[in-house]
């Protein structure tokens, strides 16, 4: 045995910012003081408490590149009946403290030295576990060739779109496919559909480049295409998948 | 000791307090039936399906997907917790009690290891899954159990967080020795009790 593990520790935050991604979507800048690091897709306990001692918990991806310090930043999708993300979007100010801790999960994760080719597939605000991966490579330099397939609703909502735009522009070994679901602006050059095997054929890797995946979206997003690539040849246990986005309403 | 501290400007949402006295620290309740896995879902045909008991026992046990549907059943309706903090209360849920498969076993395991198709793992011990407090469940609120909750058999173990209810289960492995999990080695808590808490290792 190894010992017995320490527990992580509930730490004070401060957010240092807030960015407005899209019309519901923020990212809260966070220093977080004696931060040890974290891999890229893995999240972050937060933990409100009220004066009368009440507390709730929830858990969010961590979208930025592990760089050493303790800034992290968590991308946040408001629910608009949702009891804390409402609080981390429309309360919470630069200055305010906020406990946390983390970094959390183990299996959902890449670090440069694993390799490739990623196929990284994201639906709606699942594309922030996705996001520190690709930030990761990119602060590395790491030579590994990566694809995102990112289905959102509209045009307005997919996040992080400037930033992706611009390193695919620049970075050839970085390949950014869009699906927009519910409407296109005139002109829309990306798909327009539900992600189906063919695109998944035009935009992924051949079996045989035997791609890391992972997958990351609402329930039903996950699960079709975590069998779209099985059905595609890609092996099973290369296939990693987080659901994500609000508890609520599925069954 | 830190004073204790207080989220700005937070009023949070309680429950009734009813509720409330059924949710361990850090859960609330959904009602919905999230999904959570770490990979594609498997999919096991009924013909190929079989559960077997394995490792320190006399004489290992299997059983057909149909020699399994004839042992006794039990229908139970239980509250379940997630690590991920989410509760669901009062789920019902129909399978076979593990107190019904190790009938006749002997065995001298003080653990388990639950085994399943994509090659989950969780691992328990044995007096955490014996005296009516756990079932290979293959019914979920009245109908065939859907694969992307388990289906066609899982583990349900309601008193501990729900990544010890394995989904996909195809049998138990009696241990002498505890040994960790999929999960179990990725972080999480060896035990998992809701109440203490116990999300990852070291809580």
């Amino acid at each position: 045995m190894a010992g017995i593990p320490a527990r992580l520790a509930w730490r004070r935050a401060t957010v240092l910012r807030h960015i407005q991604e899209t019309p519901h979507v923020t990212s809260l800048v966070l220093n977080v003081p004696n931060w040890v690091g974290h891999r890229a897709g893995q999240h972050l306990d937060v933990r409100l408490t009220a004066e009368d001692g009440y507390q709730t918990e929830r858990s969010y991806s961590i979208a930025s590149a592990p760089l050493g310090d303790t800034q992290v930043t968590l991308t946040v999708e408001r629910l608009e009946d949702g009891e804390v993300s409402p609080y981390l979007t429309d309360v919470l100010r630069p200055s305010d403290e906020l406990e946390v801790r983390g970094p959390i999960g183990g299996w959902f994760t890449w670090r440069p030295e694993e390799g490739g080719p990623l196929l990284l597939v994201a639906g709606g605000s699942g594309v922030a576990p996705l996001m520190a991966m690709i930030r990761h490579r990119r602060a590395v330099q790491s030579p590994v060739p990566v694809c995102l397939l990112y289905s959102s609703r509209t045009y307005e909502e997919i996040i992080y779109r400037e930033e992706l735009d611009g390193s695919a522009t620049t970075d050839e070994d970085l390949t950014v496919a869009y699906t927009l679901t519910r409407s296109q602006p005139p002109g829309w050059q990306g798909y327009s559909r539900h992600i189906d095997r063919a695109m998944l054929e035009e935009v992924g890797w051949a079996p045989e480049e035997h791609p890391l995946i992972f997958v990351c979206g609402p329930t039903p997003l996950a699960e079709a295409v975590a069998t779209l690539c099985v059905e595609r040849g890609y092996a099973p246990e290369r296939v990693k998948t987080e659901r994500f986005g609000p508890t609520g309403g599925e069954t | 000791m830190s004073t204790p501290f207080v989220s700005r400007g937070f009023r949070g949402r309680r429950q009734a307090a009813e509720t409330a006295q059924r949710l361990p620290p850090g859960q609330y309740v959904v009602s919905g039936f999230p999904v959570l896995s770490a990979g594609p879902t498997p999919r096991t045909s009924l013909d190929h399906w079989d559960f077997t008991i394995v490792g320190e026992v006399d004489q290992p046990r299997r059983w057909t997907w149909g020699e399994f549907q004839r042992l006794p059943r039990e229908t139970v309706t239980k509250d379940i917790h997630c690590e991920t903090k989410w509760s669901k209360l009062d789920t019902m849920w129909t399978g076979v009690s593990i107190d019904t498969l190790l009938q006749g076993i002997t065995t001298s395991a003080q653990y388990i290891l639950a085994f399943c198709d994509g090659d989950y793992t969780t691992n328990l011990p044995l007096a955490d899954v014996t005296g009516g407090k756990a079932w290979i469940a293959f019914e979920y609120d009245g109908a065939p159990l859907a694969p992307a909750h388990g289906g066609p058999a899982r583990l349900l173990v309601p008193h501990l967080y729900f990544w010890k209810s394995a989904k996909w289960v195809r049998g138990i492995q009696l241990m002498a020795e505890d040994e960790p999990g999929f999960w179990e080695s990725l972080g999480y808590h060896n035990r998992g009790d809701p109440w203490k808490e116990q999300r990852y290792a070291g809580d």
